[in-house]
């Protein structure tokens, strides 16, 4: 039940100013999709809630607490890559469990934890697989499994279903609807019909700012 | 699959592959025929001392290559992920520091240490490290400015701290570059023969200091050849190993062919770069600054006169040092120019074939590294009695020098090409065939476009090993110039002030040289790709 | 890419490879082992390629008329390709005779010889320079040299001093140059402490002289031999053992090359903590002459009764394609033009007696009167056993 609250979020990298005065609440348990041409700095913002870019200025809270200055480590908050960064080295049920190992949870619960996700995700029994030998939905479905079982406070995911043929596009979406209900999820896409689907509410980058 | 034709692959091979047998295997295969008998296979293992000193060769090679490693890492690190002033110059210091002749750096190193460190296994052991750590920075840092951050920005949303990101995914993933350049360090520190002669204990050997003195001190070829033997075979095991790990390890990264570098953004990131900028850059700058004023200094106080006065100027009426700076540069970038055709024409080829071939790559790959570990006064003498009868009567022909300078760079072209190509996603020739595309177009499209880069460093390299060369090469004889190096060993070798101190004014030209040389190819690579934040 | 790797491949064990590779190998020296059985005949140069390539000659080397060939001197490594008067002299040579030089350095003396042992019969060159009498025995033995003794010596227009000469009785190579190997000494250093420098190598196990020689490892210095060659010759056979126990005991300093002592150890070049060199005979001069600030006295002095007397020589390479050519050449580096520039340009004296020495070398080189010397056959029969024995002794 974490709620996010961005505000006043400005970043520029050099001359060039990406997101100026960009505030945002999510409620817990809320799905938002966030729309915006590409290029907007949808994603910028995500790494900013992340951790991984610094803001110039402007906070980012979760559940009331200002997580600004936290390293992405410590936030308890998880991301899917657009490309989804799967670790190559690593067997399938081994990337969904590292989460846990992070977590210091025992072998056994990781196990457990592990296959419980893949199970949910549709892809049971796919623990030995190489990840590297997955097909894109696979690998998609892989990549949520393994941000949801490191129990994040809230999930980014950024474009998560570009680059899907259009029937799995479909679905998945509803897939990640059902799988994104228990959870605060921030979802950045360019794709109005696929935010409809996926999250309770959409906004656009525009409207954030001011 | 969508496998490349066989012949395509033989095609690539067999430029590589005949090099390495008429220019290695003919001469070295020649000598052994020539020098091998019995008795000197008897003698030479049966002698307690050879066992002695194989013994210290390997230990003293494990030591040198393991703190090597763990030293070169973080410097590696750095260099690979961060944009950072000075980032290109402290990479050709680094360089520099590599391919100088052993004898000036030697001595250099020799000047700051302390007394009580003097002539023992530890200096050996320190200086390995001091001019090594390139090959570490160099071979690691390509492989890692390719490994893409958002995967470890991944780690850490899963809640992985900076040292159980770099543990559990960064190092497991450079881990065959790790190899690599473990394999090359060590087949250097193995090898080692002016280190050893300058920074050990007088009598103290290794394998090929041993070969050199049997063979052209005692005139014992017979038992030099045997121990060149047992230094290939202790090499044959180990390049075996390294190999084999090396693919075990590889994995396709999704990789981009953009480098990731950024400039240090917080504070502590800040200093962390700087802290390691700067001791790295000590290693370096410090045996070069050695070398800047041992060129300037005489018994009797500092003198510029070494520079003022260099090369034909008359000593004496009638009296000239017989020493041409501007000759020896001449000489040493054209045999330099020439060796970095060569090898990164073979190079080239041979990463293509290794890559593509697969299962023979590792026949090629292997195959390209012995010259590295044999005795380079074997080969010398190997070359110099099988190119001795037309149609190969090639002895004192003016392009062996180079092509014997190509012999040491190419494993290095191809180590650095190899770790590159080998990490291409595969996906990527299959996604183009499934567009249609043939697998030679598939692979010409996908594949090769990533050798280009991976290809200057290796080049930079090439010119950077030829300009300093002097082991291999000193031992094939040669008329009509000398080369830097060579140069500055004849000055050093003898008696007088002058002469001492242009000895000195030549080694700073040329590590001046491979400075700018190195730089110069860092900034081509690095301008078209620099990136302004993630 | 190993993710696609066929199942086939994963397989194959890496030693068959490695076998593939060694029948590759194999298959080579069996090639260059027929190959070489042709090797060594001289007349195997094809002939009608162009004279500039070394080795290489044509049908009119084997009559008197030369002009026009190009001989290869064959020369070790601080021997000057250019630039010097040496060259100068090279070149006057070419002007009178037709007879072009090239210069062909072959490594350190111990190499060049390795090397020509090994091509004897198939030259790299024409005529080999800087032989020295430690090597001369196995040069001698290995047959790399045609027998020729120089006209202007064999008609007594040149006079060589007979002990050089008797070196090589039956004329297989001429002596062209002469030096010592001495222990060199700090001449302001042992001024300041007020200390008279030793006179003898007796003195050098002295302790008032503790700690203050350097020397040359023998097993890879030239130098180093000549030091314990001096002391052989000194305490004979049985007794060197005991002097070198007593020079360790002494702390004595050992490192592995000449350029390391001089310019390292050395109090005077290297600013090092030793006062006392081996070094060469010449080096006091060396030192005026290539003095930096220029200075009109030696800094350095030499310890004449421990001087080792090297005495090198040139010869005609067996095999060579302009044997008269090569001649000529001999006879022209034996010769008062070419010789007279010896001194000053490699440091060592001239063997041909009409040569005036320079003034920096009458005034401070010093030809002992007493240099030592073995013969360079008994020489060659204990150098690998004394060097062992040395090894043993000194650095345990």
């Amino acid at each position: 039940m974490s709620s996010l609250d961005v505000t006043d979020v400005r970043v520029a990298f050099g001359e060039v100013v990406v997101l100026d005065g960009v505030s945002l609440h999510i409620a817990g348990n809320e799905s938002v999709a966030l729309l915006g041409p590409s290029g907007s700095g949808k994603s910028t913002l995500l790494r900013v809630i992340a951790g991984i870019v610094a803001p110039d200025a402007g906070t980012v809270v979760v559940d009331g607490i200002d997580v600004t200055a936290v390293a992405t480590h410590r936030r308890g908050i998880g991301m899917v890559f657009q490309d989804n960064q799967l670790f190559p080295h690593l067997s399938t049920l081994d990337n969904v469990t590292f989460g846990p190992l992070m977590a210091g949870k025992p072998k056994r619960d990781r196990r457990e934890i592990g296959q419980r996700w893949l199970d949910r995700v549709g892809l049971a029994g796919f623990d030995d697989r190489n990840v590297t030998e997955l097909s894109g939905g696979e690998a998609k479905r892989v990549a949520l499994a393994r941000a949801l079982a490191a129990e994040p406070a809230v999930v980014l995911l950024d474009e998560p279903l570009t680059g899907l043929d259009r029937e799995l596009h479909d679905r998945l979406a509803v897939d990640l609807a059902e799988l994104l209900r228990t959870v605060t999820t921030l979802l950045v896409t360019h794709d109005p019909d696929e935010a409809a689907v996926v999250a309770d509410r959409t906004v656009l980058l525009a409207d954030l700012v001011g | 699959m969508n496998r490349l034709p066989r012949w395509l692959v033989a095609a690539l091979a067999v430029v590589p592959a005949v090099g390495l047998a008429v220019f290695y295997l003919w001469p070295f295969a020649t000598l052994v025929v020539a020098a091998l008998d019995a008795d000197a296979l008897t003698d030479t293992l049966g002698r307690s001392q050879t066992w002695k000193v194989v013994w210290f060769t390997l230990w003293q090679a494990v030591a040198s290559t393991a703190v090597t490693i763990t030293v070169g890492m973080i410097p590696a690190y750095v260099v690979a992920r961060f944009d950072f002033r000075g980032r290109s110059v402290l990479v050709g210091l680094l360089t520099a520091t590599f391919v100088l002749p052993t004898v000036v750096m030697g001595a250099a190193f020799l000047a700051l240490l302390p007394d009580s460190l003097e002539r023992t296994v530890w200096a050996v052991i320190g200086a390995h490290v001091a001019f090594n750590v390139a090959v570490v920075v160099r071979i690691v840092g390509a492989l890692w400015e390719h490994l893409p951050t958002d995967m470890e920005y991944a780690a850490a949303t899963l809640g992985a701290s900076r040292l159980q990101i770099a543990s559990r995914i960064s190092l497991p993933l450079i881990r065959p570059a790790i190899t690599a350049a473990a394999t090359i360090v060590f087949l250097f520190t193995f090898t080692s023969f002016g280190v050893i002669r300058i920074l050990g204990a007088p009598g103290t050997r290794t394998i090929e200091v041993e070969v050199w003195r049997r063979a052209t001190q005692l005139g014992d070829i017979g038992g030099a050849t045997v121990l060149a033997l047992l230094q290939l075979a202790v090499l044959g095991v180990v390049l075996v190993w390294s190999t084999m790990a090396q693919r075990r390890h590889s994995r396709s990264l999704a990789m981009g062919p953009a480098a990731l570098r950024r400039r240090a953004r917080t504070r502590g990131e800040r200093r962390f770069v700087a802290a390691a900028a700067g001791s790295t850059a000590l290693i370096a700058i410090v045996p070069l600054a050695a070398l800047v004023v041992r060129s300037f200094s005489t018994p009797d106080g500092w003198s510029a006169n070494a520079w003022t006065h260099l090369g034909r100027t008359e000593v004496r009426p009638g009296l000239r040092v017989g020493v041409d700076p501007v000759d020896a540069i001449a000489n040493s970038l054209i045999n330099a120019a020439w060796a970095t055709l060569f090898a990164v024409t073979i190079g080239a080829l041979a990463s293509l074939a290794i890559t593509a071939a697969k299962r023979h790559g590792r026949l090629i790959d292997g195959g390209l590294m012995l010259p590295l570990g044999t005795s380079a006064v074997t080969i010398g003498l190997g070359m110099l009695i099988t190119f001795d009868v037309a149609p190969v009567d090639w002895r004192a022909s003016w392009w062996l020098v180079p092509v014997g300078h190509a012999l040491v760079a190419v494993p290095f072209v191809v180590r650095v090409c190899v770790g590159v190509l080998r990490s291409v996603d595969p996906a990527m020739t299959d996604a183009a065939a499934t567009l249609g595309a043939p697998p030679i177009r598939a692979w010409w499209s996908t594949v090769v476009p990533y050798l280009w880069q991976p290809l200057r460093v290796g080049a930079a390299l090439a010119a950077a090993i030829s300009l300093g060369e002097f082991g291999a090469t000193s031992f094939l004889s040669r008329s009509g110039g000398e080369t830097l190096p060579i140069a500055i060993e004849q000055l050093l070798g003898r008696t007088g002030t002058t002469l001492q101190a242009q000895g000195y004014v030549l080694a700073t030209m040329l590590a001046t040289l491979t400075v700018v040389l190195v730089v110069a190819v860092e900034q081509s690579e690095a301008a078209p790709q620099r990136m302004v934040g993630p | 890419m190993t993710s696609t790797t066929t199942p086939r491949s994963s397989g194959t064990s890496p030693w068959v490879r490695l076998a593939v590779f060694a029948g590759v190998a194999a298959a080579l020296i069996t090639t260059s082992a027929c190959g070489s059985d042709d090797a060594p005949a001289t007349d195997s140069v094809a002939v009608g390629q162009p004279p500039a390539v070394p080795g290489t000659g044509d049908t009119t080397a084997t009559t008197e008329s030369t002009s026009g060939e190009t001989v290869t001197l064959v020369t070790y490594d601080s021997f000057p390709e250019s630039d010097t008067t040496l060259n100068d002299a090279l070149a006057s040579f070419t002007a009178q005779t037709g007879i072009g030089v090239d210069i062909l350095v072959a490594g350190d003396a111990g190499t060049m010889l390795s090397k020509a042992s090994l091509t004897a019969g198939n030259p790299e060159g024409d005529v080999m320079w800087g032989v020295d009498n430690t090597l001369l025995s196995r040069a001698v033995a290995d047959g790399v040299f045609e027998p020729y003794v120089a006209s202007g010596i064999a008609n007594g227009s040149i006079a060589v001093d007979d002990a050089f000469t008797s070196l090589v009785p039956n004329g297989e190579a001429t002596p062209v140059d002469y030096g010592d190997v001495c222990v060199n000494y700090d001449i302001g250093w042992f001024a300041e402490r007020g200390l008279a420098p030793p006179t003898t190598l007796d003195d050098l196990i002295d302790p008032a002289y503790a700690g203050m020689l350097v020397v040359e490892n023998p097993a890879t210095s030239s130098p180093g031999l000549a030091f314990l060659l001096a002391t052989i010759e000194e305490y004979g056979l049985d007794g060197w053992q005991d002097y070198w126990r007593a020079l360790g005991a002494n702390g004595l300093e050992v490192v592995d090359s000449w350029t390391q002592a001089y310019y390292e150890r050395f109090s005077w070049a290297g600013g090092g903590p030793t006062p006392m060199v081996v070094s060469y005979g010449s080096s006091p001069p060396a030192e005026v002459i290539f003095a930096d600030p220029p200075r009109t006295d030696s800094p350095t002095g030499v310890v004449e009764s421990t001087c080792f007397r090297q005495v090198e020589f040139a010869g005609v390479l067996r095999g060579t394609d302009s044997p008269a050519a090569a001649r000529r050449l001999v006879d022209f580096l034996v010769g008062e033009e070419f010789q007279r520039e010896l001194p000053l340009n490699l440091f060592v004296y001239p063997t041909n007696q009409a040569v005036e020495l320079p003034q920096e070398f009458v005034d401070f080189a010093v030809v002992p009167t007493t240099s030592r010397s073995l013969d360079p056959a008994v020489i060659d029969a204990n150098r690998s056993t004394w060097i062992d024995e040395w090894t043993g002794l000194v650095l345990g």
